[in-house]
């Protein structure tokens, strides 16, 4: 069953040798001609405020797609209020002072006695000795009279209507533990309604319907988290892997936390972190630098200055005790396991991106081979790197999926036996060079796409001070070698660093004598 | 282009107007100011899409060559008609593991581990898969390697040797996806309530079995692919090429083959769901996975553009009168929308889902169903129309914003027979719909008493109950997995094929 006979290696590795050859010779100057290529077409401008803008010109077809990238996420979420990055990104469509309202001056009065109506009903709600019952009852009707109250005044979904309506194409916006984006695609002629549109929801976000939104937040953590197996097992996972550092922490929120944010502590998480020097915004598309430079500047320039809010200070401790979690329920087998490792900026970087493009990407991946087409017990299974974010020091991740009749233990074992392969001989040439040529190709693939470049260069504008990083990345990853990846694989993957969860199936007769429901 | 209408803007939402009018002075209203409105906007740049160079070849093969010249690679795809539909339903699934194994076996001259071999060190790719109505070989590679890549991408189109190991594979990995289809929710949901529209036994919803991919062998996957390469091909290539070249190229591996056979004529037979309510039992979610559904038509019929409006307007994006109710205003679904899909050759489905907090279920689902039943009762407004009509003109520019994008429309209306100017003929009809279409389409097509509704979720979480909602006792779904002949700790189907 699993024999496997390499009938070609001997005439097929000298043809590979010379493949390859070739294909280095084309990438030769790749990077080199790109990043000229894109030098000419890109323009940046940090404005007096502090925030970076980026413009790179494509002439293709009369369209643009922007990205905003802000430099906070959830793993900035103060102790208590899990879920406020991402609950913020959601008050970030609800309009400005100028649109989604029709009187903003009654309107702000109206939301500021929403607000104190909200803090009498937690304040009663929440007291642990002496609640009065009836007077919780009664607040919360005051509560919910003054939204309704503020209601009034609001022009619901304005603010994305508007952009609907003039073409916005892949509205959207993401909160991750690291960072915050907001994107979408429009027609060129719009440049300018989409700078005065995204300028004004960065500087004068309105808390319009929070507590609605809140609850719609709630469900969006019902869907991807507590009614989902692999969700639930990844939350669990991470706040096992992680003791002090806050990427252990749920990134949507504790159901306790998020469903008790305020208004008022979404609006100073804005204040704190929605500054000039915290976002990089990025243009690529039909717009020509020269015109389109002192229109982004004139309204982009509305966002507050300050300085860059300091770092998260905390530091992960050395783990030095392997831990495990085992949720036992009704659903299939799945094993992952996770080792941590540096954040982004550490020399190795590119050595763990060597790791785990050798390790899973494609047919050819080690894992693939050994587990789904070799010893046949998994469907699939791969390694990724870093999770759940890169900005700190984050996890190498592995993870299989059992085939029918399998155990998370094989998977687990089999995993185990490819790591330690890495850890005693040297991967071979051929895996190296195709590490480096699928990187290059990959980034050459992804410039294609204005929305994924607009992405790229404001992410790597922010996260390197430089979005030439971009193509200059490549320098790194031909510099890796196989000495590196085993270092690294035994620096990193050892027991005493690891964390491992997995589902085991329950039999049904067992599962109903539990208790159900998440929350 | 001065598309847009912003004069008429109410400032209330439709659905608040009425009582919102009585409580708010309208000179209150006036005073609020609308600065986007003064903002210009220019005259859109000249763009004509470059259209991709189409020959028909004497045997009725169709090759569409796309140039783009801004990066270094080539792709292309043959698309080959026939798919999971047309499957013997005793071996469904059969498609998926064809899918699978054409690519993963490889040729006589090379075989399938080897062809990635030599693809991955080139950053190059061919691959191979399945759909409901046709089967596809896609490649892409630098186009210095383009011709070894296609040459390898022809061999394995025209001399596939399937490998009786990687069927084996397939179907392991098939029975995985088997025996994991209920540990999602919304999977169960979106399946199930398909079957409610189809019928589950229809070529449209079947759904693979352990004991039908066990039934399907290297010989069925052989006499699957010499029937349908036989049908009319369309070939599309796009990217970094000299067209002269390329062209040689194509006729000289396309032109040698005998003359396509017409796919032959589906009999297959729709008819509207039975009304009424399922459920589905699943106690480990907290939230109700709602799906309301109904039989649809296909992108033939001339209401389609009047259609697409009116499923603006109530599905369509954070304007549609679903959104605002059940999300904005309610507060009780992240997800919600829906529609009708469109399919180019066969009816599609009327499907609109929420997800919504297991108490909350009844709620959110009884205002979904009076947005539906609005769309006959409640008069449509200028306002909807003209802002439904804004959405969809305004963005429609990015049906064709890159050549690829053109390439595949192109390849999808020469597939299903469709005018080459389908998309502009579309567009000028979207531009006419009217208020009174909208109203004579919405009596039509929209019948809430013939519309199935589906609920998977935890039952006894979801109080109060479904009986509130007064459609009749809830009819219970068995999703059992038939499990014929698996034993703990054996490969599944494997045993099957030996």
């Amino acid at each position: 069953m699993h024999s496997r006979v390499f009938c070609w290696s001997r005439y097929g590795n000298r043809y590979r040798a010379l493949a390859l050859l070739a294909v280095a010779l084309a990438f030769a100057n790749a990077k080199a001609q790109d990043l000229k290529s894109f030098e000419q077409r890109i323009t940046t401008k940090v404005l007096p405020n502090g925030l970076t803008l980026i413009v790179c010109e494509r002439h293709d077809a009369p369209v643009f797609s922007y990205s905003t990238f802000v430099d906070a996420g959830d793993v900035n979420d103060p102790s208590g209020e899990s879920g406020l990055a991402h609950m913020f990104e959601h008050l970030a469509f609800k309009g400005t002072s100028q649109i989604g309202t029709n009187d903003y001056a009654d309107e702000k009065v109206a939301l500021a006695k929403v607000e104190a109506a909200n803090d009498a009903y937690e304040a009663e709600y929440l007291k642990a000795v002496g609640r009065d019952e009836k007077k919780v009852d009664e607040l919360k009707k005051a509560f919910l009279a003054a939204q309704e109250e503020a209601h009034k005044y609001v022009v619901p979904n304005q603010f994305t209507d508007v952009a609907e309506r003039n073409g916005a194409e892949g509205l959207n916006a993401e909160t991750g533990l690291d960072n915050t984006m907001f994107f979408w695609s429009m027609p060129e002629n719009r440049l300018e309604l989409w700078a005065w549109m995204e300028s004004s929801r960065l500087s004068d976000t309105v808390p319009r319907e929070f507590y609605k939104e809140r609850d719609v937040v709630v469900e969006e953590r019902r869907m991807r988290t507590d009614s989902n197996p692999i969700g639930r097992l990844v939350e669990q996972f991470l706040a096992t892997a992680y003791v002090a550092h806050n990427y252990g922490r749920s990134g949507i929120g504790w159901p306790s936390e998020v469903g008790q944010i305020t208004a008022t502590e979404a609006m100073d998480f804005h204040k704190k972190y929605y500054i000039g020097s915290n976002i990089v915004v990025s243009v690529v598309g039909d717009v020509k630098a020269s015109e389109a430079m002192p229109v982004l500047e004139k309204y982009f320039s509305k966002v507050p200055g300050g300085p860059k809010p300091e770092e998260m200070t905390t530091v992960e401790p050395k783990q030095f005790a392997e831990k495990t979690v085992v949720i036992r329920e009704q659903t299939q087998p799945f094993y992952l396991e996770g080792y941590h490792r540096p954040d982004y900026r550490d020399p190795d970087d590119e050595v763990y991106d060597a790791i785990s493009d050798i390790m899973s990407n494609g047919r050819v991946s080690r894992l693939y081979r050994s587990l789904v087409r070799d010893q046949q017990i998994a469907a699939e299974a791969q390694g990724f790197s870093p999770f759940p974010g890169d900005k700190y020091p984050g996890l190498f991740a592995f993870y299989a999926v059992p085939l029918p009749g399998h155990t998370p233990a094989e998977m687990r074992d089999a995993i185990h036996r490819e790591i330690d392969k890495l850890k005693t001989s040297d991967v071979s040439d051929d895996e190296l060079t195709m590490f480096k040529t699928r990187t290059r190709a990959d980034l050459l693939r992804g410039l294609a796409d204005n929305q994924g470049l607009a992405n790229d260069l404001a992410e790597y504008q922010s996260r390197h001070g430089d979005w030439r990083e971009l193509f200059l990345q490549l320098d790194k990853v031909d510099k890796v070698t196989k000495a590196d990846i085993r270092r690294v694989a035994n620096k990193v993957f050892v027991a005493s660093n690891r964390t491992s969860a997995e589902i085991d199936t329950e039999a049904p007769a067992a599962a109903a004598k539990k208790d159900g429901g998440a929350e | 282009m001065k598309s847009l209408d912003l004069k008429n803007f109410s400032r209330i939402a439709p659905l608040l107007a009425a009582s919102a009018a009585l409580l708010i002075p309208s000179a209150l209203i006036a005073q609020q100011e609308k600065p986007w409105e003064k903002i210009p906007v220019p005259k859109l740049h000249e763009f004509k899409p470059q259209e991709p160079k189409r020959i028909e070849l004497k045997n009725g093969i169709v090759i569409f060559l796309q140039e783009d010249h801004e990066l270094p690679f080539i792709s292309g795809s043959v698309l080959i008609p026939g798919g999971s539909r047309d499957e013997d339903p005793a071996k469904a699934g059969l498609i998926g593991l064809y899918g699978q194994t054409w690519r993963t076996s490889g040729t006589a001259k090379m075989d399938g581990d080897h062809l990635d071999d030599l693809l991955e060190a080139k950053a190059a790719h061919i691959e191979t898969g399945g759909d409901d109505d046709s089967t596809a070989l896609q490649w892409d590679s630098l186009k210095g390697d383009d011709d070894q890549v296609f040459s390898l991408a022809l061999d394995l189109l025209l001399h596939p040797k399937f490998n009786p190991e990687k069927l084996q594979l397939a179907q392991q990995q098939e029975a995985t996806g088997i025996v994991r289809r209920n540990d999602d929710e919304s999977e169960i949901a979106d399946r199930e309530s398909a079957k409610l529209v189809y019928g589950a036994n229809s070529p449209y919803t079947r759904q693979p079995e352990i004991a039908t991919i066990g039934a399907v062998t290297v010989d069925d996957l052989k006499a699957w692919h010499d029937k349908s390469i036989g049908g009319k091909l369309i070939v599309g290539v796009n990217g970094d090429f000299d067209p002269v070249a390329m062209e040689a190229k194509l006729r000289a591996a396309f032109e040698a083959l005998p003359p396509a056979k017409p796919a032959p004529p589906r009999h297959d037979v729709f008819s509207t769901p039975t009304p009424g309510l399922s459920f589905i039992n699943k106690e480990d979610v907290n939230q109700s996975n709602v799906q309301i559904v109904g039989l649809g038509i296909d992108r033939h019929n001339p209401d389609v553009p009047k259609l697409v409006v009116l499923d603006e307007i109530l599905g369509g994006g954070f304007a549609s009168r679903l959104f605002q109710k059940v999300r904005t205003e309610l507060g009780l679904a992240y997800s919600v929308g829906g529609g009708f899909t469109l399919p180019y050759d066969h009816p599609g489905e009327f499907r609109v889902d929420l997800l919504t907090k297991s108490a909350s279920t009844v709620d959110a689902t009884k205002a979904a169903l009076h947005e539906i039943a609005s769309l006959n009762t409640q008069p449509f407004t200028q306002e909807e129309l003209d802002r439904a009509k804004d959405n969809l003109l305004s963005s429609f520019l990015f049906r064709y914003d890159t050549r690829e994008k053109v390439l595949a429309e192109r390849e999808r209306l020469e597939f299903y027979g469709y005018p080459a100017d389908y998309l502009e003929t579309y567009k000028a009809d979207l531009e006419k719909v009217t208020l009174s279409d909208l109203t004579a389409t919405a009596k039509k097509y929209i019948h809430p008493e013939k519309l199935a509704l589906l609920v998977v979720g935890n039952g006894p979480e979801i109080k109060p109950s479904l009986d509130e909602l007064n459609l009749g006792p809830a009819q219970p779904i068995d999703i059992t997995i038939p499990m014929p002949r698996m034993q703990p700790g054996q490969g599944g189907p494997a045993e099957k094929n030996q």
